[in-house]
């Protein structure tokens, strides 16, 4: 059923546009925050889906990003810290012909949540996460977060984080997730793609958004994502292409071994037949976990769908259980539940 | 054990019998007590059970606490209790005996497995002098019985290690106790048949060992007398043995069904909570949805999940799971949503003693959260009404839209009672609606009579809402920082809850009207104060007896009834919680009487305290 209401032909007929999705909250977001283009663009996603609005639910936790489904004009939830995908397993688990958003932060979703993110991926619950990376805690002002740098100085870490920051998509792949993706904040075009593709993707997406927090942590990313710098910086991952970056396209990404290296297309005679072609359905994913672990200044930060590939979805798994004990044994009969075992009358 | 009358010279027809099988972890004894439940509760007995076993799964073999006991009461009348004391102690080992005979009264039997007294077992039990020689059991009657040998004597030729056919010994005992008691071996034959059906050999070494325990008993000289209990005149029905727990999950499907919603089930292993996990799971054909979450947490959050998506959703747990859904509880109540959170108490604080009982949550089900939060709590009393109860805790969170604490326990859980089958058909159905008028619909809009918010559920054209841990405002359910509005929510909530009085049953007194003292309980406690109310009042005392199933709110004439009584007595298994709730209430001066080692209330004692306030009045 979800499938057919995935179909463009479906959007084609339930006609909605942006505005459609546009609640009537003010957003109170701090202004020139990251967080206004991941809205608008989720909120242009939104159309092409083939959902009704009615049919669609955002679920969040808590953080600046939990009050993103205030401004969706569709169901939403905003629960508590971490526990947005424990929710969204069980509604969808419950209701299989909903479309069931996660929206979550590094802190949320990384720190006090790391469980149940793990766990909602393994069990391929079928929900897109997308979780806003800012590195700190914006909401309480300006703590250290899970994803920030080592020796990162912030209110709670006076003389430098001694943490190691978590990878966030190497956690998605190593947690089993069937879509694994990243994308910018303000490289809107990409992000609506991005996003547009994890909600086509039936089963655990999981989206990382480098997200700007121009209060406590501004130029969060700007190293690499800026306009100058970003075409020599970031990698656009596309599948079946070769690993090409660089203003002149002249860069690529070359296998030495067990290691990704960077070299130059021309020189020393390397040609496009030698770069890693970008595939996204691999069976095992160590191509993905190596792109995962590729970040700058070593490496182009890849942006784009790290992984892809199918496999059954909880809620489908769990019906399918559920249908086949029916085939099998008919369906339920309460009294004779109720009288099973041994039982004997008294007159 | 007490004698009616004797007929033939070697059988006594008594009321009550009290046995208590107890052995190493590793013998088998949960399941020869099962073994004999369900042939006195076939037979028509009134029974009542209490399984005492460790937590470690195998402890070391002989020490003492791997020493699991369970204690079965089946008489010829009706009977609340698993008995005070056993008639009889069955003790497989040396460590068994020194754990369990404190508790047999002069006179009683006990039956030895006289093989396993060696000198390396009698260490393990740190005894420094044999028992069975050194006169320490005088008091007893004492049968040594050599189990073990007999037994693998029975299985001489089959194809098994001495140590496979060592295992059966707990047959031989049940089969000695059946001969004893004038019970068929037929039902645990035909249950050996079918659980042992693709393993003929240990099916057959089952089948000896019980059979050769019974004829031990007919030959030996040793015991004198077999011993009869009719069955008991129950009330007329078809009957079945249940625990709690199995109660619990069959009350819980039955409400599925009479308010039309698919059941969700979020739960994480726990003792002794995890068995009510096990039962629903197998309900598939109902369309029953389980869920085995990666914690506490996410169990009830996948709960909330599936209730804000139009199921009937609950979560269970025991004392440490609740603490880490309390976040998650105090969310429900923010949101609204219906809910059922069970907690099969069991000994704490902490880790506390995983399979011991205990009622001591009370509080926290009551007042563990941030804030304000009230729920409904209800709790069953007995394991057959753990059935009624779980349908009175979904019919509540239906109605009202919140989370309900159902309280059950360990003892509750694991032990056993006759349960007369209810007609389905008669039930009252539990009518839920769920908003759909776009026109009309606004989010925290509440009904005038109930205080519940609608019900709203994804999917519904044009009632796309937005919910949450932050405060409403009211009516429209937007989030609010307004002072007054927060006062007025808060008020509106406790309201809800409060007004839930006006629709559940009064609470019944057992026994006078008015009178000099009313024992007042609540939970697992009901079988030892009915009991010792029925003594009481035997003996002419002016005693009632009432019973709460309802803790949050409680019933509307609450107070009446406990200004009736001169004096009010509550012996709880924790250290004064309904104690602390009543007097706060109702500032009566209602005294205690509180006993937290791990084990149900004796009858005896109930009674003695309350003879011991009878006096000081007089």
């Amino acid at each position: 059923m979800t499938d057919a209401l995935l179909s463009p032909e479906n959007a084609a007929t339930i006609q909605l546009t942006r505005k459609d999705f546009v609640s009537d909250q003010e957003v109170r977001w701090c202004p020139g925050c990251g967080d206004y283009s991941i809205l608008a663009q989720t909120q242009k996603a939104m159309p092409d889906f083939g959902y009704k609005k009615e049919d669609i639910v955002f679920i969040s936790g808590i953080g600046c990003s939990g009050r993103l489904p205030y401004y969706m004009n569709t169901y939403g939830f905003h629960t508590i810290h971490g526990r947005a995908p424990t929710l969204a397993t069980g509604l969808k688990a419950a209701r299989p012909d909903l479309m069931v958003w996660v929206i979550t932060g590094d802190g949320d979703a990384l720190s006090i949540g790391g469980n149940h993110v793990i766990h909602s991926m393994r069990r391929n619950v079928d929900i897109n996460l997308i979780m806003f990376n800012n590195r700190i805690y914006g909401l309480t002002k300006g703590q250290a977060s899970p994803t920030s740098e080592f020796g990162k100085r912030t209110k709670s870490t006076p003389l430098g984080s001694v943490d190691t920051p978590i990878i966030p998509l190497t956690i998605a792949l190593a947690a089993e997730a069937s879509f694994v993706a990243r994308s910018v904040d303000t490289h809107t075009e990409h992000l609506q793609e991005t996003l547009e593709r994890a909600g086509r993707h039936k089963g655990s997406s999981f989206v990382e958004v480098l997200q700007n927090c121009n209060i406590f942590n501004d130029g969060a990313w700007r190293d690499f994502t800026d306009r100058e710098v970003r075409e020599d910086r970031m990698l656009i991952l596309e599948h079946g292409k070769p690993m090409i970056f660089g203003k002149d396209r002249d860069k690529g990404i070359r296998l030495s071994g067990l290691q990704p290296e960077i070299v130059t297309i021309g020189e020393g005679g390397i040609s496009e037949t030698d770069l890693l072609i970008h595939d996204e359905h691999a069976e095992e994913p160590h191509l993905a976990l190596m792109l995962s672990r590729m970040f700058w200044p070593a490496f182009p930060v890849p942006v784009g769908v790290l992984r892809s590939v199918d496999r059954p979805t909880h809620d489908q798994l769990i019906d399918e259980q559920i249908a086949g004990a029916i085939a099998k044994l008919g369906a339920g009969d309460l009294d004779d539940v109720l009288n099973g075992g041994e039982t004997w009358t008294v007159e | 054990m007490t004698a009616t009358k004797d007929l033939e010279p070697d059988v006594q027809e008594l009321e009550r019998v009290t046995i208590r099988f107890a052995g190493d972890s590793g013998d088998g004894m949960q399941l020869t007590g099962t073994q004999f439940t369900r042939t006195a509760a076939v037979f028509g007995n009134d029974i009542s059970t209490l399984p005492d076993f460790p937590a470690e799964i195998r402890a070391p073999a002989g020490s003492l606490p791997g020493v699991s006991g369970f204690q079965i009461s089946f008489s010829s009348s009706t009977i609340h209790t698993p008995g005070d004391q056993p008639d009889v102690l069955v003790a497989m080992n040396p460590a068994a005996l020194k754990t369990n005979v404190g508790d047999l009264p002069a006179g009683g039997a006990l039956i030895v497995n006289k093989d396993a007294f060696t000198q390396q077992n009698l260490n393990k039990a740190a005894y420094t002098s044999n028992p069975l020689t050194d006169g320490s059991l005088k008091d007893f009657a004492l049968f040594e019985v050599p189990i073990s040998t007999l037994n693998e004597r029975s299985l001489d030729g089959l194809d098994m290690t001495s140590k496979q056919k060592d295992l059966t010994k707990n047959f031989f005992a049940l089969g000695l106790m059946f001969w004893l008691y004038e019970r068929s071996m037929e039902p645990t034959i035909q249950w050996v048949n079918t659980k042992f059906g693709a393993r003929p050999v240990v099916a057959e070494a089952n089948k000896r060992a019980l059979r050769a325990g019974y004829a031990f008993g007919e030959t030996t000289e040793a015991f004198h007398t077999h011993y009869r209990v009719r069955p008991a005149k129950l009330e007329p029905g078809t009957y079945r043995n249940i625990t709690g727990n199995e109660a619990t999950a069959l009350g819980f499907l039955t409400a599925s069904r009479l308010a039309d919603r698919e059941l969700f089930y979020g739960s994480y292993p726990i003792t002794p909570a995890s068995e009510i996990l096990h039962q629903l799971s197998g309900y598939k054909t109902f369309g029953v949805k389980t869920f085995q979450a990666e914690d506490e947490i996410a169990a009830i959050g996948a709960a909330i999940g599936a209730s804000y998506g139009g199921a009937l959703a609950l979560t269970a747990s025991s004392g440490p799971g609740i603490a880490l859904k309390t976040e998650a509880m105090g969310l429900a109540v923010m949101v609204e949503l219906p809910l059922v959170v069970v907690d099969v108490q069991r000994a704490g604080p902490s880790t506390g003693m995983p399979t011991k009982n205990e009622q001591a949550d009370l509080l926290q089900v009551m007042f563990g959260r941030n804030s304000d939060s009230p729920l409904p709590v209800v709790a069953p009393a007995t394991p057959g009404e753990c059935f009624d109860l779980a349908i009175e805790a979904c019919r509540l969170a239906l109605k009202y839209m919140t989370p309900v604490v159902y309280l059950s326990d360990a003892f509750l859980a694991t032990g056993s009672e006759p349960w007369r089958i209810p007609a389905t058909a008669d039930m009252p159905r539990i009518g839920v609606k769920n908003a759909s008028d776009p026109t009309t619909f606004r989010p925290y809009e509440r009904d005038p009579e109930t205080l519940a918010r609608p019900w709203a559920v994804p999917g519904t054209a044009g009632l796309e809402h937005r919910i949450g841990g932050l405060e409403k405002a009211d009516v429209t359910g937007n989030v609010s920082y307004d002072p007054d509005n927060h006062h007025q929510m808060q008020l509106y909530r406790q309201a809800k809850v409060a007004g839930i009085a006006r629709d559940i049953p009064p609470l019944e007194v057992f026994g006078p009207e008015r009178g000099d003292l009313l024992i007042l309980g609540w939970g697992s406690t009901f079988g030892a104060i009915r009991s010792a109310a029925e003594l009481l009042a035997a003996d002419g005392a002016a005693v009632a007896h009432a019973h709460m199933r309802h803790l949050n709110p409680f019933p509307a004439n609450t107070e009446a009834v406990l200004r009736s009584y001169r004096r009010v007595l509550i012996p709880e298994v924790n250290l004064g919680q309904l104690l602390m709730l009543v007097r706060a209430r109702y500032l009566i001066d209602a005294v205690g009487y509180d006993k937290v080692r791990g084990k149900p209330f004796r009858i005896g004692e109930i009674v003695d305290e309350a003879r011991r306030l009878l006096a000081q009045d007089a």
